[in-house]
């Protein structure tokens, strides 16, 4: 039943115009992101993807567009995987935000923010949730040296 | 011997005696403030309960107040965002006070070298044992104590005017 | 004295999402981070009216110690110890999950003693998980003798996990492709051992707890959720499960050696304090049956695979061969060649569904590592269960949430 799921959405997507192909046992999509929100919502509504698992952000400093936004999705009907990736530029890392469709989103996306910079469209509770206020950067930019520091209290002599 | 017959050499022989009988009783009332973060909590909660069982050093009621608490134990890492806290808490613990890092990442940043994590609370406040490990074993934290004690023993206590 | 000086200018490192009160008689404080009930790394800015909690918003990120840059500047083996220190309450859990993940990406397929001996200490972590949690979570409720006894029978987990790891908590005993090594003489006899102490010490848990009126006024329709709420927000584990849902990745997609076993998916009724506590202490009896099972299961043969991409060759070879010399070389300097492409993997861990996504180039060092963190998804949606409660509820509905501060913040 969950393959036929799966390849049902396949299809489906695949009319779209997605690519869409099967690896290490999930359904892996890549979408435009102006696609984003629909497909979203076509796969919670349509297909019943209610669990979002996780949203990150993988940074490719020499590709352009430089970064993949990624989502991944679990049915808790079907116990299967879909997920999501959409590319956006270096210079305007904005996809939609899925807080709407999604509580869980919420808090990741705040990560997802403050660690790589993706912004997100219509969530305007960005503030760091793993860093702290006054944090320069984003740490899991390639560009961002792994041992800089920018401590809060000054060191003792 | 009769201090009143000697009126200048008892005055330096009752302060050596006073820190000792002061050390000996601080050194076995010791109030830990837990400031648990990390992995070593777990060992944290075997060395206070009953197969390592630090009360019979005298060190097994934990304070979760500042103020109540003169010895302070950072057990695990310490990152830049906790940092504030940490300094905060010290600050607000009374005189005399004992720091102690269980484990490498209070020690020295441990294995995280990175943008997060404080390299070692020693950059902001004075430590007085360390303990390695990570997460240490139970004994080398009851070493470490033990260490501690004989620190708290051997050192000056001022507690009252000189006049004692 | 110089260090006062300095005590007033000290920043604060969150911004809270309110700082006035909504109505006119709220007051709003400040719970955590050094606080007794909240783990050391937990912040709560609530808004109370009264005892009643009206808004909540949960901060987290005090132990965040940059585990996902540092992945990018190790090889894929030298990663093991930092993967142990993200739920580090079942670090065997998490090897296993990230070995798993980096296996599929090799297609490389794990032995069959490695398959069940993973298993069952899956298993075996899994119960000292819990206990830690039910421990933790009662001992905050003032149950100091529940707390003793749950604190022994795992000091003997942990000695008996170090006799086989090395190690009481964080043990670094996943290999990529297989284990560490074997277990040692004997091993299995003491498992036994512990495992019929564990019904005498959990027989009294369960005397000390299930009926106490304390406890259950205390946890009782107390940070209550419903199913599709908690879907809404990310809850997996036995959160999830205390709403009554029977969701559990070791049955739905079926991992390791779990389609062989036999086990039940206990669940709750309420979703409350009172459900997850239960949840737990079933569990660890559901896992106490698969152990038994796979004690008998156990069959013997190599742990490693025999595929030199990823397994060290013997160290007698490396003495007398060069090949095998260069192979260790490589092994260790460049790490194993993982093939380029992502993939992601889900392993049912103590708290949820521990995913690790991973990306690689092609070389020996991972491009990105990403950890779908169960505690971390519970956090978000933490204030949910403790609006509308008393302020003293805070404190039981958090313990049993089960933050494990290495996992949640990474």
């Amino acid at each position: 039943m969950s393959a036929d799921l799966l390849e049902r959405l396949r299809a489906r997507l695949v009319d779209e115009g997605r690519e869409a192909a099967f690896a290490h046992g999930l359904l892996a999509v890549q979408i435009p992101r102006e696609a984003l929100l629909d497909t979203a919502k076509l796969l919670k509504e349509g297909f019943g993807f209610d669990l979002f698992l996780d949203v990150t952000a993988v940074d490719w400093p020499d590709r352009d567009p430089r970064f993949d936004v990624v989502y991944h999705f679990y049915s808790t009907r079907d116990h299967v995987r879909v997920r999501l990736k959409t590319a956006v530029t270096g210079t305007d890392p904005v996809v939609d935000t899925l807080v709407p469709l999604f509580g869980a989103a919420a808090y990741m996306e705040r990560e997802c923010h403050e660690m790589l910079g993706i912004g997100f469209r219509g969530n305007d509770d960005l503030r760091p949730i793993l860093l702290y206020e006054g944090f320069e950067g984003h740490p899991l930019r390639k560009d961002y040296p792994k041992e800089r520091e920018q401590p809060l209290v000054r060191y003792r002599e | 011997m009769n201090a009143g017959d000697q009126k200048d050499g008892a005055f330096e022989y009752l302060t050596t005696r006073k820190d000792e009988l002061v050390g000996w009783a601080r050194k076995f009332s010791l109030f830990p403030y837990p400031f648990v973060t990390a992995c070593c909590a777990m060992e944290f909660m075997s060395v206070s309960s009953t197969m390592y069982d630090t009360d019979r050093f005298g060190a097994a009621l934990p304070r979760f107040s500042p103020r109540q608490s003169d010895l302070l134990m950072v057990v695990g890492t310490i990152t830049h965002k906790q940092a504030p806290v940490l300094r905060r808490v010290y600050e607000q613990m009374c005189e005399p006070k004992w720091v102690m890092a269980f484990g490498v990442c209070a020690t020295s940043g441990g294995f995280y070298q990175n943008y997060a994590a404080l390299q070692g609370i020693d950059k902001i406040i004075p430590v007085d044992v360390y303990i390695p490990g990570c997460p240490p074993r139970p004994e080398s934290v009851i070493d470490g104590i033990m260490q501690l004690q004989e620190k708290i023993a051997g050192s000056s206590h001022p507690i009252v005017s000189d006049r004692f | 004295m110089t260090v006062r000086n300095t005590s007033d200018n000290l920043p604060n490192p969150v911004r809270p999402a309110f700082d006035t009160p909504s109505t006119e008689d709220g007051v709003i404080v400040n719970i955590g981070p050094s606080h007794p009930a909240t783990h050391g790394t937990l912040q709560i800015i609530a808004e109370l009216n009264g005892e009643r909690v009206v808004r909540a918003d949960v901060h987290c990120g005090y132990l965040h110690r940059g585990f996902e840059k540092e992945c990018e500047a190790h090889t894929w083996h030298t990663l093991i110890p930092f993967v142990d220190r993200l739920n580090y309450c079942s670090a065997l859990i998490n090897n296993f999950a990230y070995c798993d993940a980096v296996e599929t990406l090799m297609d490389v397929e794990i032995t069959p003693r490695t398959r069940y001996l993973r298993t069952l200490l899956s298993e075996y972590s899994r119960i000292a998980d819990h206990m830690t949690c039910i421990a933790a979570s009662v001992m905050e409720l003032g149950a100091m003798t529940a707390f003793l006894y749950l604190m022994t029978i795992r000091d003997w987990i942990y000695e008996h996990l170090a006799d086989l790891t090395g190690a009481r908590v964080t043990y670094s005993y996943g290999r990529i492709g297989g284990l560490a090594h074997d277990l040692p003489e004997g091993w299995l006899e003491r498992l036994e051992e512990i495992l019929d102490e564990y019904e005498e010490y959990i027989g009294r848990i369960h005397g000390l707890m299930d009926r106490n009126r304390i406890f259950i006024d205390r946890t009782r329709d107390v940070g209550v959720i419903s199913t599709e709420q908690a879907v809404h927000w990310g809850f997996t584990g036995p959160i999830l499960r205390s709403t009554g849902a029977a969701r559990d990745l070791r049955r739905d997609t079926p991992y390791l050696a779990y389609s062989e076993l036999d086990f039940e998916v206990p669940v709750g009724i309420n979703g409350d304090n009172y459900d997850r506590y239960y949840v737990r202490m079933r569990e660890m009896d559901e896992s106490v049956h698969m152990i038994r099972q796979l004690m008998h299961m156990l069959p013997k043969g190599p742990i490693n695979v025999d595929d030199r991409r990823c397994t060290f060759p013997e160290k007698h070879r490396v003495y007398t061969e060069i090949e095998s010399l260069i192979n260790h070389f490589k092994l260790v300097i460049d790490g194993p060649q993982v093939p380029a492409g992502e993939v992601y993997r889900a392993h049912e861990a103590a708290n949820g569904e521990l995913g690790f996504y991973l990306v690689s180039d092609g070389t020996g060092t991972p491009h990105r590592v990403h950890v779908r963190a169960p505690s971390f998804v519970h956090m978000g949606g933490l204030h949910k269960l403790l609006e509308g409660y008393q302020l003293a509820d805070v404190v039981s509905t958090f313990g049993t949430m089960n933050m494990i501060g290495g996992e949640c913040d990474r």
